[in-house]
């Protein structure tokens, strides 16, 4: 098949080196490798909750790994002095999934925001680099609107535009398509797509739509438990023999993956073990409320 | 035992929080020259701070005056001393009620506002997302409006006792027939600019700085959820009323203390 997962290629912008990152007692990431090529389209797919958000803010420097390391752009993220991680970050966008817009401003002002933060343009030029962006997105019309008087699809988008605002080599979108309708998903679609190959970006894609993705993206991984467990084209990763790869793809409520949380009791004794306090004279008589930990 | 155990975890908890409140401030205080290039940043925020609790603060310094000016007359004449009530006003007015309820009042109506703005950026992820494009929320977020809180707490102070001078003066010269002449002269001559004035700037300038800090700081540090954001302000407001008033007696026992 392919060996991207365990070689550094040349042609990587961000790679993903036997990573372990946990919460808890949780392991999140259990000693996993990625690679991203330049100027391709990545996915990372899996189940609600695997830690899709997560692994986009390790490769961000928000969060530190256990173990393993990150490369983006040749530099190894996490040992990067603050400012040196603040001059990469500038040519790292990322889309957050609810678009983390500033809500005090308007359309216009938040694309503008990281112009006027980073670099000292006259205000003429970075109107005509607004009015760039926002086209591109489609919304140029919508430069008075302040966010919450934009529709989901059309908050990601201004976020698109902001995230493009300072040119970046590479943009991470979280979960661009959830929650969208199927017009403003298709028009999403077409946007990342148009994006990645006019601006020459590399996009890293998290997401558990299977279609929407699997028709933009290069190269999927497939992720669950902290394992990578199918990798691939989208070819590939639809003519895969792995059980689970095919139960994700399928949307099977059974499989590999269960429907249930994994319970510490069965079902039946955790039924018939009740809870007695339940029926404590506090319960039924209300004689005193619970105390509360704090009132402050 | 088990009330042991509450103890110490609770004795935990607040010395971390101690120690991540100290190192917050310590961010922000740094992140202060970069502000003051950009003093637009500061005056945007002095508004929202300062310039939007304007009117609780005159109408309720009117009334707190206005009160003095009434339970002062009935003291003072007893006396016969009626004609010092001027200086009565304004020195609990000056030296303690100015700064210490308009810090309350602060505390009740910006800092509120500040700690849940800042939370629900935080639950919003506007803070993380202006990490990712490289802009420390602490600079650009924080210490404007920190400094916005500091630099407006004395002013409104000021206005505060200004106008419950006032306040005083409607109540006892215009109802109960105070000389005019006598409540401005005598308060003239009694209030000392150093030991007055200056000490009660002194302690709204404290003032300032804690409640700011404490509603900054809740807000950052506040759990990214509507119940998190909601007790992360009731926290703001309890916090900083104990610590106004523990701070008041302190610097009323230093600076007034040896006579
Ligand atoms: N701040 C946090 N503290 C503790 N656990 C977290 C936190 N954020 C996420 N998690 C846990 O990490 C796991 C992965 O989360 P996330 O990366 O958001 O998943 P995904 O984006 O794939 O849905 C989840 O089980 C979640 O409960
Ligand atoms: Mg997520």
């Amino acid at each position: 098949m392919d060996n991207r997962g365990h070689h550094p290629n040349q042609n990587s912008l961000v790679s993903v080196h036997n990573l372990t990152f946990s919460r808890g007692e949780k392991k999140i990431f259990d000693n996993i490798s990625l690679e991203f090529e330049r100027g391709k389209i990545t996915a990372i797919m899996g189940p609600s909750g695997t830690g899709k958000t997560t692994l986009l803010k390790l490769i961000g420097g928000q969060l530190f790994p256990e173990n393993g390391n990150i490369m983006v752009n040749g530099r190894d993220v996490h040992h990067l002095k603050r400012d040196e991680l603040y001059t990469l970050r500038k040519r790292m966008g990322m889309l957050f999934q609810s678009g983390a817009l500033l809500t005090g401003m308007n359309v216009y002002d938040n694309v503008a925001f990281p112009l006027r933060e980073h670099t000292h343009l006259p205000e003429s030029m970075i109107r005509s680099l607004v009015l760039m962006k926002l086209e591109a997105v489609g919304l140029r019309g919508a430069r008075d609107l302040m966010p919450n008087e934009l529709s989901g699809g059309m908050a990601r988008r201004v976020a698109l535009a902001r995230a493009i605002a300072l040119d970046p080599m590479m943009i991470m979108y979280d979960e661009p398509f959830t929650g969208q309708d199927p017009i403003s998903m298709g028009a999403l679609v077409l946007l990342i797509k148009s994006l990645n190959t006019t601006l020459g970006l590399t996009s890293i894609i998290v997401s558990h739509d299977v279609y929407e993705t699997a028709a933009i993206a290069d190269y999927i991984y497939v992720l669950s438990e902290g394992k990578v467990v199918g990798q691939g084209t989208p070819q590939e990763i639809k003519e895969s023999s792995s059980e689970w790869v095919q139960q994700f793809m399928n949307g099977a409520a059974d499989g590999p993956v269960h429907f249930h949380y994994p319970a510490k009791e069965k079902y039946m004794d955790d039924l018939l073990h009740c809870d007695k306090s339940l029926f404590s004279r506090k319960r039924l008589f209300g004689e005193k409320p619970a105390k509360r930990r704090r009132y402050s | 035992m088990e009330f042991f155990r509450y103890l110490g975890a609770n004795t935990r908890e607040s010395f971390t929080k101690l120690g991540r409140g100290s190192y917050f401030l310590i961010g922000m205080l740094a992140g202060i020259s970069s502000v003051l290039v950009r003093p637009h940043l500061i005056l945007k925020q002095m508004h929202s701070v300062g310039v939007l609790s304007f009117l609780i603060i005159f109408i309720s310094g009117l009334f707190v005056g206005m009160v003095l000016g009434l339970q002062g007359f009935y003291i003072l004449s007893r006396f016969g001393a009626e004609e010092t009530l001027g200086v009565m006003v304004a020195a609990s007015l000056v030296r303690e009620l100015g700064p210490v309820v308009s810090a309350l009042l602060f505390a009740g109506r910006a800092g509120s506002a500040l700690t849940a703005e800042i939370g629900l950026m935080k639950a919003t992820e506007q803070l993380s997302g202006m990490e990712m494009m490289a802009i420390d929320p602490i600079k650009r977020i924080i210490s404007p409006r920190f400094l916005a809180g500091f630099l407006s707490m004395p002013l409104l102070a000021a206005l505060f006792s200004a106008v419950g001078i006032m306040g005083g003066q409607i109540v006892g010269c215009g109802l109960l027939g105070v000389d005019d002449g006598a409540y401005w002269s005598q308060m003239n001559a009694a209030i000392d600019f150093q030991k007055d004035i200056i000490n009660g700037v002194i302690k709204s300038l404290v003032f300032g700085f804690i409640t700011t800090w404490i509603a900054l700081f809740e807000g950052y540090d506040a759990v990214p959820t509507a119940e998190g954001v909601s007790r992360a302000t009731t926290r703001t407001v309890v916090n900083s009323a104990f610590s106004i008033l523990g701070l008041d007696f302190i610097l009323t026992a230093l600076m007034f203390g040896d006579n």
